[in-house]
């Protein structure tokens, strides 16, 4: 009984462990995506401010929009419906894949049900861009 | 003058805590009967001060009393009553104000009903009840305040949070609130069980009830809050594996293995000290659930405006009370002696299964939610972890707990044997694969093993708990052994086929559903699953305190029209946020669910999310079931008897028997 009890827990850790392994989404800065330091063709979350006068809207629910970190700007392009809070100059939390050619296609666009909450993320990212300019 | 009456009565609140918390426990340790005596004047004191405090802040709130810093940043002249009434419970001041609130009256219902329990440890359950609202009101008093008043006056308030203008959200709150708090009272009950050296099957049987209530309300309170995301965020989503959503889940988890090993505790004595452990470990996690909500160190779909500073108060509060409280078990626990499960065929183990398999769960949970932050804290990167994680975990460690869960209704305590059990359950399970077979494959659009796999394991629940019910009635006349059958079987039976409606609920819903994002033009149709969706336009409309556009799409089937949905994007006058509400036509087999994305270049078209949702009702039908099986059993005789009347001699205890 207890070998067993013993046996099917390191079964459902090992699985956990391994589950875990591939769905961690690691978040980047737009400055990380131009130098390089993010990988392309993995599904990564890229978070930033829109920058003013960049949605353009597609074909059908095609929209592209220009994110950045007040240092560096990273085009986005998404297939579908923005969410309510999605607007210029509000901080937002993509997730998607870089291609290769450094456009990146997001598959889904999180923004917060606040409009003076900034994501934490893209918080931080913003106030390291400003420690550097100082 | 009101406002500053409240704070008054939430020090006068504290004050009364404290002595709760206090000399009741001194009274019991060293047996000085006026000391223990103190709980009961205590607690009900602090219930009327916490009461009074709560009021006035309702008054304050219907009579817009901006120059209170927390109704201004919550409130408006043009909010509806019921919106002025939920509000107090909107932000983070007010919720924690509710948490006190509903402690105290947690505490006033065990004073209420305990008399039967020996003085001394009604004295503790009482106290440590007393400790933890001391912490929680001086959290409110030193760091959140909702009476604080603010200069200059503000001529009007900035409003509720449109998101918060639902009455599906309003009840949320109060309700898991409900669940949460609730579990102060076992984990009372342990505390004082652990202090007293005495762990026994009377403990079990004083916690179950308080237990089983707080569990379904927990259950209730998170079905609503995902009823909610489903209607007012837009997504057709029902459970996002949201950190905040885990927040409430993991307690739950807990709570459902606690009801269970309450059980086996009671009537064998045995898993003594893990009953014990997981008492602990449900309130912990509820506090950790408040904490992870409240601290703003999560990304979120429900990080509303947060402190972080509160966080540092929270976070000592929870080591305070999971170090203390695992210390003492720490120190207690090994000298209990637990009855030893005697054969791996029988009630016992296959709760202890149960136990295992929710815990791994949590466990795993506990690992996807806490991890990012881990990560974050030891500067190793920002990562978030994904909805697929948590799929791909909880599905494979919660259906062997469904289909275990089918011959809980049959299987004896002690001892039973493999050849009984599946000699009655065999028809069972016969029904289940032919039904979960033939069901998705007659009335769904195309094959799917998920729905095939679903619709037995909610087919076998049903299946076993009418083999059950069924078996335990035979012999004699079965009409007085239905009538005899205590209430806890048939809140066991119900909680069961509640798992299975959800189970069915879940597969079929997931299987299904049917999503589509379109650029629709007035006149234009979408063709969904079988559904024509015609979209009409939109109109301007305006409410009490908004304006919306409304969007007009018919829906019609093999030509004739058969609903009309309205999805809205509301704005609200003060806060200017657009707002999504989709357009829902209900049904039991089906929901059809519309939501307005955004107006297209061209001014006429309109971005609009149509789905398809089979079964999507199941899942919080089932939910529903659970949560009043729960209260059924918890509402059982047996439990309101004083302890003295109904003797459980240990003849009826070893009788190899179906009770639970």
């Amino acid at each position: 009984m207890v070998g067993l009890i013993v046996v099917g827990c390191t079964i459902a850790t090992g699985l956990a462990l391994l589950a875990l392994r591939e769905n961690i989404n690691l978040f980047f800065s737009p400055s990380q995506i131009v130098d390089g330091t993010a990988p392309s063709n993995t599904t990564i979350r890229l978070g930033g401010m829109v920058v003013s006068g960049s949605i353009q809207r597609g074909e059908n629910l095609g929209v592209t929009f220009v994110l950045t970190d007040l240092a560096e700007q990273v085009t986005v392009a998404y297939e579908g419906i923005l969410p309510d809070l999605f607007r210029e100059g509000q901080g937002i939390v993509t997730q998607g894949k870089l291609d290769s050619s450094g456009r990146f296609f997001a598959e889904q666009v999180l923004a917060k049900h606040d409009e003076t909450y900034m994501p934490p993320e893209v918080n931080d990212a913003l106030r390291k861009v400003m420690e550097v300019g100082q | 003058m009101i406002p500053e009456l409240g704070t008054f009565s939430l020090i006068l609140a504290l004050l009364c805590a404290i002595v709760q918390g206090t000399f009741p426990l001194l009274g019991a340790h060293r047996n000085h009967y006026h000391w223990m005596n103190l709980a009961r004047s205590a607690a009900w004191s602090q219930l009327v001060f916490v009461g009074l405090a709560y009021a006035c802040l309702t008054v304050s709130f219907l009579s817009h009393d901006f120059s209170v810093r927390y109704i201004a940043l919550n409130s408006n002249t043009q909010l509806p009553v019921i919106y002025l009434i939920s509000g107090v419970w909107a932000g983070h001041e007010g919720s924690l104000l509710l948490w006190a609130l509903i402690l105290a009256g947690w505490t006033g219902a065990v004073e209420r009903c305990s008399s039967a329990i020996p003085q001394e440890m009604r004295a503790r359950v009482i106290a440590v009840m007393g400790l933890v609202s001391t912490g929680f009101l001086l959290f409110i008093i030193m760091t959140s305040n909702p009476f604080a008043r603010q200069f200059p006056i503000p001529l009007e308030g900035n409003d509720l949070n449109p998101l918060l203008q639902d009455p599906g959200l309003a009840i949320h709150p109060p309700i898991l609130y409900l669940g949460y708090v609730g579990f102060s009272v076992p984990f009372a009950f342990g505390i004082a069980a652990l202090l007293a050296g005495r762990l026994d099957g009377a403990w079990a049987r004083w916690s179950r009830p308080w237990t089983l209530f707080a569990w379904s309300f927990l259950t209730i309170g998170i079905a609503l809050g995902s009823w909610w995301a489903y209607n007012e965020l837009g997504w057709g989503g029902w459970w996002f594996w949201d950190p905040v959503e885990n927040a409430s889940f993991m307690p739950w988890l807990v709570g459902t293995a606690l009801v269970h090993s309450l059980a086996a505790t009671e009537k064998r004595g045995v898993f003594k000290a893990w009953t014990v452990l997981l008492a602990l470990v449900a309130f912990s996690l509820s506090l950790l659930g408040t904490f992870l909500v409240r601290s703003g160190i999560l990304t979120s779909v429900h990080a509303f405006a947060n402190d972080p500073a509160r966080g540092v108060f929270i976070l000592i509060f929870l080591s305070l009370v999971v170090g203390l409280s695992l210390g003492l078990y720490a120190w207690r626990a090994p000298s209990v002696r637990s009855t030893l499960v005697t054969s791996p065929i029988s009630r016992e183990s296959l709760i202890l299964i149960n136990n295992i398999l929710l815990m791994v769960t949590t466990a795993t949970i506990l690992l996807g939610t806490l991890y990012p932050l881990v990560m974050d804290a030891l500067g190793l990167g920002k990562i978030s972890v994904g909805a697929p994680y948590f799929n791909s975990v909880f599905v494979p460690l919660t259906a062997p707990l469904v289909l275990l869960l089918g011959t809980a209704s049959v299987i004896r305590w002690k001892q039973d044997k493999i050849k009984r059990l599946l000699w009655i359950l065999t028809p069972a399970l016969l029904i289940s694969f032919v039904i979960g077979v033939l069901w998705p494959v007659f009335n769904m659009p195309h094959y799917s093993s998920v729905a095939i796999f679903g619709v037995t394991l909610g087919v076998w629940t049903f299946a076993t708990a009418v083999v059950g019910v069924w078996s335990r009635t035979s012999g004699g006349n079965r009409w007085r052994r239905l009538r005899n059958t205590p209430s806890s079987f048939y809140g066991m039976t119900l909680a069961h086929i509640g798992v299975g409606v959800f189970a069915i609920g879940i597969a079929l819903t997931s299987a299904f559903s049917v999503e589509k994002q379109v650029r629709m033009a007035p006149g234009d149709h979408q063709l969904i699953g079988g559904y024509d969706f015609r979209f009409d336009g939109v109109i301007d409309v305006r409410g009490a305190n908004y304006v919306a556009q409304r969007g007009i799409i018919t829906v019609l089937k093999d030509g004739l029209p058969i609903s009309r949905l309205e999805p809205e994007k509301r704005t609200y006058q003060v806060q200017r946020n657009p707002m999504t509400e989709a357009g829902i036509e209900a049904g039991l087999m089906r929901d059809l669910y519309v939501s307005l994305g955004e107006p297209l270049d061209d001014g006429r078209s309109w971005g609009l999310r149509l789905y398809l949702k089979p079964f999507i009702r199941w899942i919080w039908l089932g939910a529903l079931l659970i949560a009043i099986g729960g209260l059924i059993a918890g509402f059982d005789r047996r439990y309101r008897l004083p302890s003295g009347i109904r003797n459980r001699s240990p003849s009826t205890v070893t009788t190899p028997s179906v009770g639970i």
